[in-house]
């Protein structure tokens, strides 16, 4: 079970408290109507998928309720930090969520 | 025969407190501190089961959890425990057990007989036979039903009570021999918060069998004066017979603490065991070694047993579990098992140790002398071959091996014996390392895998490959020194306890002993005995191409028993590189997952249970319906009344009765649980008109209107009638079991995608009741209700809302229908709902008023063809499939959530799946929700589907069932007959109609 820390609470909390919500950072495109099916699909369905580091969304939902980001590796689930939803995630250094 | 193999005196057990038990059944008597298999041993027991696949009868091997064979299952009826290792059960007096396997008994087991078809039980013959003919697979199940498994599950409800604790801590130590003590010690003294806790009922771990000093003392002596100080100390929690089974991510530890089970089978008071979820700071494991055995013929008789459980039978318990022992050894430490035995009286036939006598594995002088001295036979290079004996060994049979352990260089002898205890070195206990995904490390020097790296755990001691006492001390304390600089607290100044240095010879890698003919032809060398995987098969395995330890172990069952293969898998990795003539690092191991050791699901259940397994939600009149004999539907968490039978009525009847009252009088409807969103902000109106289909900016303010909501793919997701307050303020509706779901939506987009929108979302689901009153007299039973508006037509159009009291209540009414008939939906503050839904129930008394249920809401609904999001749509449904086009609005400026994904060729396609109405041939057939429809019933299988039923009622208006349902191009097919065929044989021959059933002169069929 994962340990995350959640910026807006300033804590570390169980995993039991959070819901993920996938990969962080997609934009819904500007102008839909201007994109081919094929463009369109792959902002509807199609993400990074990655072996390794992964930026993702994370909502608080029994404490805060606010969405925020984490970079977690999808292979060993270390958590390499979190950050407020307008913020940007640190680059991979310390590793948090173990008091280490 | 009254504990025959007990000794005089010595060992760990009350003497004072005899105990009773019964096993296989049959009486016996043993001492308070005996495990079960200490006291089975003590009487002489030989067999204490029979195999998986061959039946053969096995005997105790072990002392501790690596015992493969001494399945028990505990008492009998609602309490029963299958699978219990009797080297972990204490004795208490009355306890009954039996062995897992075995009928009619251990002793004399008739699926013995299996035996004799041992060439036809291959491994990998559970992919081969049973195959053909393929109709014979009931037979087959039933069969195979019989013959597998361990153990019987019992059929009642668990009589105990099981519960959890929560823990934090800087520092977890698993395991207290003398390297988790040591870490334990400094780690509590410097000052962190520190969990230590031991699968055992005492403190000590391998200290408790051995014959070690520290500090110049014996070794119990100093064991008992830690756990002395660490008991005084806050900042420690101790926990004995709690076993770590499983090790998750960012060092998340669940341990099963037995607490009853040493005293009866059911808890006379409190939890029976207790399942502690420990977060550390830090992990140190120090879970140490299990002795492994080689691997030579026949090597499961019962009287072959490892040597260190010998010596510890001896020292803990006081039983010597046999007369003439041949020790077989192939590593130093073993060789104290025969001074053991001597001492304790009994003889040794011969020490046979493999080991050539090259540099480093020598045993050492100081032992060698000692045997020597004492008139024992040592035989040098050589290596027992295979076992004499079937209930019990009768001889070894030894032969001389060559340097490299794998050729035979002489002539057999044969050793007339009764015990035959071996050793061919040790294997870290590694499991929990591996949990979440760190692969062990072969290690050639130690001839052992050793924990992969794991971020925040630190291994210590024997489990890091390090055998000797003073290392596991030193290990000890250097993993907490570390642990309290990784958590930030000062060391604190103490003293390593010391222990006498003894140099040990490098391992032997000893794994296979070869036979002079092949392990596929040579007698049974076991490797795994619970499953009964030989060398032999390991080798058929090779043989097939099978070359990854992955797939052997699938193929061969290697490691797939209740023991995760604890004594076997370093042999049989070792035999499978042999055979492909690798290197065991190359080869590598598979992976153990949670849990070490079976945890029985009660625990991990907790008090979560009954009526505490989820959270009822019931609205604030749930009493009234109660008192009123409502019959439940559970709608998500909801409680909500299905129907209202009265006496004498079944269902259908009760259904009939509500759905009448409604059209042709006035009903009653608590729709409370449908979820609540109140939505305030200057961007509240453009918020709407994004997450929508339609337009809720242009709505005025005191009017609702009705809203689809779909999720970025065109899909339908939800709907519900949204109201508009105020300017700047919406309240909005959803379906019951999506409210929570529509929430996080709303909020997704708020805060990744909108932030610079300036609204604020709160959900209302709880905090208001909602009553529908419904029907033609409606109006009559709202005019004795409500104040503060006008009821006329003109003055309270339909899709408007007004403020006013009911009952004298402050009250926001809605004129909104879900049934067809006129129809108002009364909000109150919850605290108020029953108030208001009596005083209603009160002035509708002269006009029959009906309290109605979800089943007649379901029926009444779909005579008028209004889909229910979840019931009749299943993600995969567009407004445009539902016949809906009206409800999507696209001319917004804006492109709505949902729009772009409408236009895709695959979701604007002809040929899709299409909403109609379905009225079966026969009035009385009901067609059945979920059932799919066909053209043609006789059409070849697979026949092609048109789609399916998504709901099916029997309507009292129209006399005569009716359904609703998808049909590939539905829309063109208006009158064509389609089939639903059914898995009793029937088929349902119903016409394609129109959605609606009743239109607005009401009781006309449409």
């Amino acid at each position: 079970m994962l340990q995350i820390h959640c910026p807006y609470c300033e804590e570390h909390r169980e995993e039991e408290e959070f819901a993920y919500s996938g990969e962080a950072g997609i934009v819904r495109p500007e102008s839909p109507a201007e994109l081919s099916d094929e463009a369109w699909g792959d902002y509807l369905f199609f993400r990074k998928n990655p072996r390794g580091l992964h930026q993702e969304l994370w909502l608080h939902a029994s404490g805060c309720r606010r969405y925020f980001k984490v970079l977690r590796d999808t292979v060993t689930y270390a958590i390499h930090g979190s950050c407020k939803i307008d913020e940007q995630l640190a680059p991979v250094g310390q590793i948090s969520g173990i008091r280490s | 025969m009254n504990q025959v193999n007990r000794l005089p005196d010595g060992g760990r057990i009350d003497r004072n407190v005899p105990l009773s038990f019964r096993f296989d059944g049959r009486n016996f008597t043993g001492y308070a501190g005996d495990t079960l298999a200490s006291a089975l041993l003590a009487n002489g027991v030989d067999i204490v089961g029979r195999s998986f696949k061959y039946s053969r009868p096995r005997g105790i091997m072990a002392a501790g959890m690596e015992e493969p064979n001494a399945l028990m299952q505990m008492g009998a009826g609602a309490a029963t425990v299958p699978n219990v290792l009797a080297t972990q059960a204490e004795l208490y007096d009355g306890l009954v057990a039996s062995p897992t396997n075995g009928w009619p008994s251990a002793k004399l087991d008739v699926t013995a007989l299996a035996g004799l078809f041992a060439p036809l039980l291959p491994p990998g013959f559970y992919n081969k036979t049973f195959m053909w003919p393929g109709k014979g697979w009931k037979f087959y199940e039933w069969f195979i039903r019989r013959m597998a498994g361990f153990g019987r599950a019992p059929s009642a409800a668990d009589p105990d009570i099981y519960d959890k604790l929560h823990h934090h801590c800087d520092v977890l130590v698993i395991g207290s021999g003398p390297a988790g003590l040591s870490a334990a010690l400094l780690a509590a003294e410097s000052g962190a918060r520190v969990v230590l806790l031991d699968e055992q009922s005492e403190f000590g771990g391998a200290l408790l069998a051995a014959d070690e000093t520290i500090n110049d003392a014996p070794a119990m002596d100093w064991v008992q004066q830690v756990i002395a100080r660490l008991s005084q100390m806050e900042n420690v929690t101790l926990l004995s017979r709690t076993t770590a089974f499983g090790y998750y991510d960012h060092n998340f530890v669940a341990a099963l603490e037995r607490r009853t089970d040493h005293l009866g089978l059911v808890a006379c008071a409190g939890s029976r065991q207790r399942l502690h979820r420990i977060r550390a700071g830090q992990v140190i494991l120090a879970t140490g070694a299990f002795e492994r055995l080689p691997v030579f013929g026949n090597n499961d008789r019962p009287g072959v047993m490892l040597a260190s459980a010998v010596s510890a039978y001896l020292r803990r318990y006081a039983v010597a579990a046999g007369n003439r022992m041949v020790l077989f050894v192939a590593a130093d430490s073993a060789w104290q098992t025969a001074l053991d035995w001597l001492d304790a009286g009994r003889q040794v036939v011969a020490v046979v140790d493999p080991r050539p006598a090259a540099v480093g594995m020598q045993p050492s002088s100081e032992v060698f002398g000692a045997l020597q001295a004492r008139g024992v036979e040592i035989l040098q290079g050589y290596a027992v071959v295979d076992v004499r004996g079937r209930r019990r060994v009768r001889e070894a049979v030894v032969a001389p091996i060559a340097d490299n352990l794998k050729q035979l260089t002489g002539k057999q002898r044969h050793l007339a014996c009764d015990l035959l205890a071996v050793s061919s070195g040790w294997s870290p206990v590694v499991h929990l390392s591996c949990h979440t995904g760190s692969r062990p490390v072969w290690d050639d020097e130690k001839a052992g895998f050793l924990p992969g790296f794991r971020q925040g755990c630190l291994p210590a001691g024997s489990v890091n490959g390090s055998y000797g006492l003073a290392e596991c001390l030193q290990e000890g304390y250097q993993a907490a020194a570390a642990a309290l600089e990784a958590t930030g607290l000062v060391t604190s100044v103490q003293p390593i306890a010391s222990a006498r240095v003894q140099p040990l010879a490098k391992a032997c890698p000893l794994f296979l002993i070869p036979h002079h003919r092949s392990p596929t032809r040579a007698p049974k060398q076991f490797v795994d005995f619970q499953n009964d995987v030989t060398a032999g098969a390991i080798h058929i395995a090779a043989l097939e191409g099978y070359e990854s330890i992955e797939h052997v172990k699938r193929y061969t069952a290697l490691g797939f028993g209740t023991d995760q293969g604890k004594l076997g898998n370093i042999n049989g990795v070792a035999i499978l590189a042999g055979a492909l003539g690798k290197s065991i690092a190359e080869t590598g191991t598979t992976m153990f997952r949670p849990a070490y050791t079976p945890v029985t699901l009660g625990a991990i259940a907790g008090r979560d249970v009954d009526s505490l397994f989820d959270p009822e939600r019931v609205t604030a009149i749930h009493g009234w319906h109660a008192e009123h004999r409502a019959v439940w539907e559970n709608v998500g968490q909801w409680k909500r009344p299905w129907y209202y039978p009265h006496k004498g009525e079944d269902m259908a009847s009760a259904v009939n009765r509500e759905c009448l009252a409604v059209r042709r009088g006035v009903g009653i409807l608590d729709a409370s649980t449908l979820g609540k969103i109140d939505i305030q902000g200057p961007d509240a109106g453009e918020f709407l008109d994004r997450m929508y289909t339609n337009r809720f900016s242009n709505l005025a303010v005191g009017k609702c209107r009705y809203g689809l909501m779909l999720k970025e793919d065109g899909m339908v997701f939800d709907d519900g009638v949204v109201a508009r307050l105020a300017q700047n303020r919406y309240l909005a509706t959803t379906t019951t079991g999506g409210a929570a779901a529509v929430l996080q939506w709303m909020e997704l987009w708020l805060q990744t995608e909108w932030p610079e929108l300036e609204v604020w979302l709160t959900s209302v689901t709880d905090h208001w009741v909602t009553i529908a009153v419904a029907g033609p007299d409606s109006r009559r039973v709202m005019a004795e209700v409500c104040e503060g508006f006008s009821l006329d037509e003109d003055a309270f159009a339909f899709m408007e809302w007004r403020d006013g009291t009911a009952a004298g209540v402050r009250a926001r009414i809605m004129r909104v229908s879900f049934t067809g008939e006129l129809s108002y939906e009364i909000n109150v503050p919850a605290d108020y709902g029953r108030h208001v839904w009596e005083a209603c129930m009160s002035a509708g008394q002269p006009f029959g008023i009906t309290p109605y249920g979800t089943e007649t809401m379901h029926v009444l609904r779909a005579e008028k063809g209004f889909v229910i999001v979840g019931q009749d749509t299943d993600g995969s449904v567009t407004p445009q499939d539902l016949g809906m086009s009206w409800v999507v609005n696209a001319k917004k400026p804006f492109s709505f959530i949902g729009k772009r994904s409408l236009a895709r060729s695959h979701t604007s396609g002809k040929m899709r799946k299409q909403w109609v109405g379905l009225l079966p041939l026969d009035p009385a057939e009901r067609l059945l929700e979920g059932g799919q429809l066909v053209d043609d019933p006789g059409q070849a299988v697979p026949i092609v589907m048109l789609g399916h039923v998504t709901s099916s009622y029997y309507s009292p208006v129209l006399e005569r069932t009716f359904a609703l349902g998808f049909v590939r191009n539905g829309r063109q097919r208006m009158g064509d007959v389609v089939h639903c065929p059914l898995k009793d044989g029937r088929v349902i021959p119903a016409k394609i109609v129109p959605t609606v059933f009743l239109n607005e002169t009401q009781a006309e069929p449409a």
